[in-house]
């Protein structure tokens, strides 16, 4: 692709991703509806959907206030970051065989180190908004998300063992035979409880777990802030969801219909996976969450490591 | 581990079960289009019924006053000239009553009653403030027949001792006859 292209097509992610962010905030409440026996919002428009433009004009118009107590420079910056750290992850996804921003040869790191800089705006706007609250909800955050991460990376390491490269579109061309996830179900199973811990979503969200925190890191935020911090949650929500199909689920591989066709629809499948967890799962125990993470989602992950490893190793013939 | 199974089993079937909601009705009611069905016996907009005669149940006793767990009734009592007895004034703050229905039971004359209206909303506080003239209607309500001072003991014009229903005629306490 020459330049002029590259710069149109992250025009169009950018502005795709955050409208599809916007349009999902309406479609996992009908969805929720739908699966908890309501009817979800259905007043504005056809089944409801104008409801996303007139959330953004309630979010536009609220009064964008700064608590005089809070650390005006990162309170008003940590939002933004988490949205900066999910859109720099999408640059890596390849949607189809030459539809990615960028084709690094360690994609896969890439995504890793933007999902954990995400940690970052939570984390400070929890610190800035010097209130007990806020503050219990970015500690949590920062502890889940550092103890997620680990095995977030290493049940990747799986994938990229038998894909043999950390380039996304590579890993992608190695499902040509058969899908990671039904080589690496373990694998699959604990990328996707680590990335629902990553970004934050019910059941694991525990940051801003509202029975007990009122509403956690953001408790002080509002407007547009406060929609910021909704839109990284979303936009993270997607980029898992783009990651999982591409490492697992064979990205755009598919027959008859168009790769772009094949890789969103795959991706949604897996955002409607999302949508029911939520409306199914009951949030865990602080303590619940730290013990599963390290006593039984670590294990598990090191075990499969050390298996796939053994595998591959006896495959390609390496074993005397 | 054994445990860590049956929870990751317990789990799925949870997330079975939902999805299986997908081809459920869902139960909302689609309010203002579509009204859901209120007993006769729901709790709702207080009003103040008459007797099967027309006249004003309310014998201002003050017993829904003092029942009421917030305090929302006031209320002064006069007496007629017939010998009844009426609420001077009658007024019951809306805006506070929790409508548990605790002024209806401890009522007993059947004045005050409880329906099945509850949509009462105001743009203004004051406004649900309801005096005696809005809160009096022309039927019995709930009860049809029951009429206060027909087997209460007390006199009125038109009605002795000893004429109510079930009242024995007044001893006549200076007689020596049996
Ligand atoms: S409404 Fe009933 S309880 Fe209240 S003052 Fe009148 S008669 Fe007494
Ligand atoms: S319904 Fe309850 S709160 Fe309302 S006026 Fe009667 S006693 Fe008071």
């Amino acid at each position: 692709m020459d330049e002029l292209k590259v710069v149109a097509f992250i025009v169009a992610l950018v502005g795709g991703a955050v409208g599809a962010a916007a349009v999902m905030t309406w479609f996992e409440r009908r969805m929720l509806g739908i699966w908890q026996d309501r009817l979800g919002p259905n007043r504005i428009g056809p089944f409801g959907i104008v409801l996303v433009a007139a959330d953004m004009l309630k979010l536009l118009g609220k009064h964008d206030w700064i608590p005089p107590f809070a650390d005006r420079p990162v309170f008003v910056l940590a939002p933004t970051a988490i949205v900066i750290a999910m859109m720099l992850g999408f640059a890596v996804v390849p949607f189809a065989p030459d539809l990615v921003v960028i084709d690094m040869n360690v994609g896969l790191l890439f995504f890793l180190a933007m999902t954990s800089l995400a940690v970052y705006s939570v984390l400070l706007g929890g610190l800035a908004s010097n209130n007990k609250y806020a503050l219990l909800g970015g500690l949590r955050s920062a502890a889940q998300m550092v103890s997620y991460e680990v095995f977030m990376g290493l049940s990747l390491m799986g994938v990229v063992m038998l894909a043999g490269s950390f380039s996304l579109p590579t890993i992608v061309e190695a499902q040509s035979q058969l899908w990671f996830a039904i080589t690496q179900p373990l694998g699959l199973f604990v990328f996707i409880i680590a990335g629902l811990a990553e970004s934050h979503r019910l059941p694991f969200d525990l940051p801003e777990a509202e029975h007990e925190l009122t509403a956690g890191f953001h408790t002080e935020y509002g407007g547009m802030k406060f929609a910021m911090f909704m839109l990284g949650e979303y936009l993270g929500l997607m980029l898992i969801s783009c990651m999982i199909t591409t490492l697992f689920l064979g990205g755009w591989l598919g027959p008859v219909l168009p790769p772009i066709v094949w890789f969103f629809l795959k991706t949604f499948v897996v955002i409607l996976f999302f949508i029911l967890l939520r409306a199914a799962i009951p949030r865990p125990r602080y303590d619940q969450l730290m013990s599963l993470g390290w006593k039984v989602m670590l294990p598990i992950t090191l075990i499969n490591l050390m298996l796939t490893g053994a595998i591959a190793l006896w495959q390609s013939g390496g074993m005397p | 581990m054994l445990a860590l199974l049956e929870s990751l089993r317990s789990q799925l079937v949870t997330m079975g079960r939902v999805l299986g909601h997908t081809f459920t009705r869902s139960e909302t009611v689609q309010y203002p289009e579509q009204k859901p069905y209120l007993a006769p016996r729901y709790r709702g907009r207080i009003v103040l019924t008459k007797d099967p005669d027309g006249e004003e149940r309310c014998v201002a006793c003050n017993l829904c006053a003092v029942a009421c767990p917030v305090g929302c009734i006031a209320l002064q009592q006069g007496v007629n000239d017939d010998g009844r007895w009426h609420a001077e004034f009658f007024r019951i703050n809306f805006s506070r009553c929790i409508m548990c229905g605790m002024c209806e039971e401890a009522c007993p004359t059947y004045a005050i009653q409880l329906t099945p209206d509850f949509e009462m909303c105001e743009y203004e506080r004051t406004s649900l403030v309801y005096e005696k003239e809005h809160l009096l209607i022309d039927g019995p309500g709930k009860y049809h027949d029951y009429n206060f001072y027909r087997v209460s003991g007390l006199e009125i014009a038109g009605k002795q001792k000893g004429q109510a229903q079930n009242e024995a005629e007044p001893i006549n306490v200076k007689s020596l006859l049996p």
